[in-house]
Formats: C-alpha cells, sequence, structure tokens
C-alpha cells in the first residue's frame, strides 16, 4: 500500500497542478475518512464528495410525504433505517415514531411486502429511496405483489440515478471536476458502459471503484495516470464486481416496473432525466396514486449549505451551521444525519474542533 | 446506502436462500443471479444478491485485505 501512495505522489508531482477528484458515492466517502486515506494524498489531489448518498439528496418534501403517512390510522410506513432522522420541514420519521405514528424499519423492501401480507388491514407504504443499486430489489417488491395479487402494498417512489446527475454536476460553471470515482454498487446493477458517455462529452476520466482502502487509492492511482496521459476513459478498478453490462436480470426489473422522470435533488434542484418513477400499469403498488399523496413546498433553514456541499462546491467547514448549531445528535441538513454524508464524515473523523 | 456485503450461500430453497456474512445467517432472495449454487460467493444489498463471485474475485478481495496496512503507513 506504500507503493500506491508513493505512485499517487509522485503522479501528482508529474501532473503540476491541483486536480478535485470527486467520490459520488456517500459509502467511499465514509471509506475514505474512517480509514484516514484522505490525510495520505499529496495537497494538490483534494477528494470532493459528490452528491451519491441517497439519503442526503431526497428532499424535504418528500419527508413532509412520509410524515403525513405515517400519523394516518389506515398505514404503516416501512423504511430502511437510514432515512428515520432525515428532517422534514418539521418533523421526523424518528420524531413521529416517539409520538405513535406508524412507522417500521426494515432490513429489505421483501420485508415491507411480508409486513403488508401480515397486516391486512393497514396499506404498508414502503418508502423507496436509492439510486440503482436499490432500484431493483424495489422494483421486485412492487412485482412480487403484482404478481400475488398484493392490495394493501405500495411504494413511495423517489428512486434517483446516477448518470443525469453527473452530466449536470459537469454543465455546474460553479463546481471543478477533474475526474469522477464512479459508485461501485450502482455499477455492479448498470455496467461500466453508463459513464462513457461523460468521458466523451466532457473529457473526464471515470473510475469505477470498490470499497477497500486500497481500491480507493488505486483508483485514484488511475485517474491521475489518466490525466497525466491526456486519457478521459471509463476504467474498472472493482473488476471483481462490475462488468461492461452489469446485471442484466436487474436492469429488466427496473425497466418492467419503473420509467424516467425528473427528479428533485435536494439542495441541487431538478435534474431532468434522473429519477425513477412507477409505470401506469403498476400504479396500484404507487403510492402517490392510491393514497392520494401530495408533495408540497418544502421549507429547510436557509443556512444550511448541503446543496453546496453535495456539488462539492463547498466543504462542511464553509457552513456556518456545521458543529455549532448542526451536530449528529441535533442534524439540521441531510448531510449530518446520514452515516454516509459527508458532514456526518468530517464531524466524526475530522473533530467538531475544525469547526 | 449503497452498502453492499460479501456472503456466502449456505442453504438454498428455490429464489430464496440462507447466507452467511461472517458467521451470521439470513435469508436473501437470489433471483437476480444466475445459477446460484451453495458455497457461492456473492454481493448482497437488501435481502438480495446482486452479484456472483468467481473463486478468484474472492481470491482477489483477501489479497486487498491482506495489503491493507493502513496504520503502518499513516506511521
Amino acid at each position: 500500500m506504500k507503493t500506491l501512495v508513493q505512485s499517487i505522489a509522485e503522479l501528482a508531482e508529474r501532473l503540476g497542478r491541483d486536480v478535485n477528484l470527486m467520490e459520488v458515492c456517500g459509502t467511499h466517502t465514509m471509506v475514505a475518512f474512517r480509514t484516514g486515506l484522505n490525510r495520505l494524498l499529496p495537497e494538490s489531489v483534494r477528494l470532493r464528495s459528490g452528491p451519491g448518498c441517497p439519503v442526503c439528496v431526497t428532499d424535504a418534501n418528500y419527508i413532509d410525504a412520509a410524515v403525513q403517512l405515517c400519523r394516518r390510522p389506515d398505514v404503516v410506513v416501512a423504511t430502511f433505517g437510514d432515512l428515520l432522522r432525515v428532517p422534514g420541514s418539521e418533523s421526523s420519521l424518528d420524531r413521529e415514531r416517539a409520538a405513535g405514528g406508524n412507522v417500521r424499519i426494515v432490513y429489505s423492501p421483501s420485508d415491507a411486502l411480508v409486513l403488508a401480507k401480515e397486516c391486512t388491514s393497514k396499506q404498508a407504504v414502503f418508502l423507496g429511496v436509492g439510486f440503482e443499486t436499490t432500484a431493483p430489489t424495489v422494483a421486485w417488491s412492487i412485482w412480487r405483489a403484482a404478481r400475488d395479487g398484493v392490495r394493501n402494498f405500495s411504494v413511495l417512489c423517489a428512486h434517483k440515478t446516477m448518470p443525469r446527475a453527473m452530466d449536470a454536476l459537469l454543465r455546474d460553471q460553479q463546481v471543478r471536476i477533474d475526474g469522477f470515482l464512479c459508485p461501485g454498487h450502482v455499477s455492479v446493477i448498470t455496467g461500466a458502459a453508463m459513464y462513457r458517455f461523460l468521458c466523451e462529452r466532457y473529457k473526464v476520466p471515470c473510475v469505477i471503484s470498490g470499497f477497500e482502502a486500497w481500491d480507493i487509492l488505486k483508483s485514484i492511482s488511475l485517474l491521475l495516470t489518466q490525466l497525466v496521459e491526456g486519457r478521459a476513459e471509463v476504467e474498472i478498478e472493482y473488476s471483481r464486481s462490475v462488468t461492461e453490462h452489469g446485471n442484466a436480470a436487474a436492469q429488466r426489473l427496473i425497466d418492467e416496473v419503473f420509467e424516467p422522470n425528473d427528479a428533485s435533488w435536494r439542495g441541487i434542484g431538478t435534474i431532468t432525466g434522473s429519477g425513477l418513477a412507477i409505470r401506469s400499469k403498476y400504479s396500484n403498488f404507487d403510492a402517490a396514486h392510491v393514497l392520494g399523496v401530495t408533495f408540497g413546498e418544502s421549507h429547510v433553514n436557509p443556512l444550511c449549505r448541503c446543496g453546496d456541499i453535495l456539488r462539492g462546491v463547498s466543504t462542511p467547514l464553509d457552513c456556518r451551521l456545521f458543529g455549532r448549531d448542526c451536530t449528529p445528535a441535533h442534524p439540521i441538513g441531510p448531510c449530518m444525519v446520514s452515516g454516509e454524508g459527508v458532514c456526518a464524515a468530517y464531524y466524526k473523523y475530522e473533530g467538531s474542533a475544525a469547526a | 446506502m449503497c452498502l453492499a456485503v460479501p456472503a456466502v450461500i449456505v442453504g438454498l430453497n428455490g429464489t430464496s436462500a440462507t447466507i452467511s456474512v461472517e458467521g451470521a445467517l439470513r435469508e436473501v432472495d437470489v433471483s437476480l443471479i444466475d445459477d446460484p449454487r451453495l458455497g457461492d460467493y456473492v454481493l448482497v444489498h437488501a435481502g438480495f444478491a446482486i452479484h456472483k463471485w468467481d473463486r478468484s474475485e474472492v481470491e482477489e478481495l483477501e489479497a486487498i485485505r491482506a495489503a491493507t496496512d493502513l496504520p503502518e503507513v499513516l506511521a
């Protein structure tokens, strides 16, 4: 590993300029901080966290809608634990649950389907949040519910997909990205080919990275090598899991159940074609349709810089709330709530004293 | 949220499998991977196996973990 760190230093020196490398995925962010590998990089190589933490980019009005649902006596809301503490405009699912709201934490969307079958007097609503990694598992639960004729299962869908979001960042004049560390488990499903248009259109190198510290350092060295050699290609460092075309069965399921839509990213805004909506043939499993859910205006703290942080424009240290008003115990922005959020990573591993 | 963990299939019943993650057992769905078999190493996300590793890929992970000597590098 020492060799790898040395080779990164040599490549950075040959390059002779500052570079911003964006690790898109929240899990990569956490590995970089937890292992301290970010401190092994030369000063000229900066890691910037991207919008790849699904919890962080979920709009506050989605949380508001989920809060309204869990207050209904005819509904039980099933969710991954990650979403529980995310603040909406006025409340969170955690707070609602403490006040008697119907919220259950599940490990898998299939557990939510089991919950529906056990709890027939209520509509079980699964909170469908996540990227391409998670989308096929939710698509499976909808497809299976349809096959089994389950009438009290539905999904409040806010799935998002990566390529259009990465494209939007590269078009953003405020953001400078010299290379992408592409998300590993999204790519297990989608395949590497998905990123090629970014290399061609913007001449930006993309390396799909695994999740060990070694993988990330290796990926950084591959990105720097491309920059030194003036190449912009998709490379797969995580070749033990990622192929050129991905998991065909998972892609078929996504396509069967979902269609692309324009999605709203917290702090970033609406990005064309960056989301997944439930197709009309499965509308009986779309909670928004079945329960008449509407998404209102969301109200978030105007001082919260999560939007700039998710675009790689700012770091948590640029935020006036960070470490003072906004802490893991009392989070204001979603980047402090999520275990994969960059503010939570800074707070835990760089110390609140940094604020 | 896109966390996925390596596991080994120790039981199979149709599209349902029992997996072991470092000794902890859990039921997962294996309908997203081709031809699941007992002893296969799989990557598991949200209750689903999403990828099957062959032996050389498992060995690669073991080698990477063995080569990860961060405390020494940091010193």
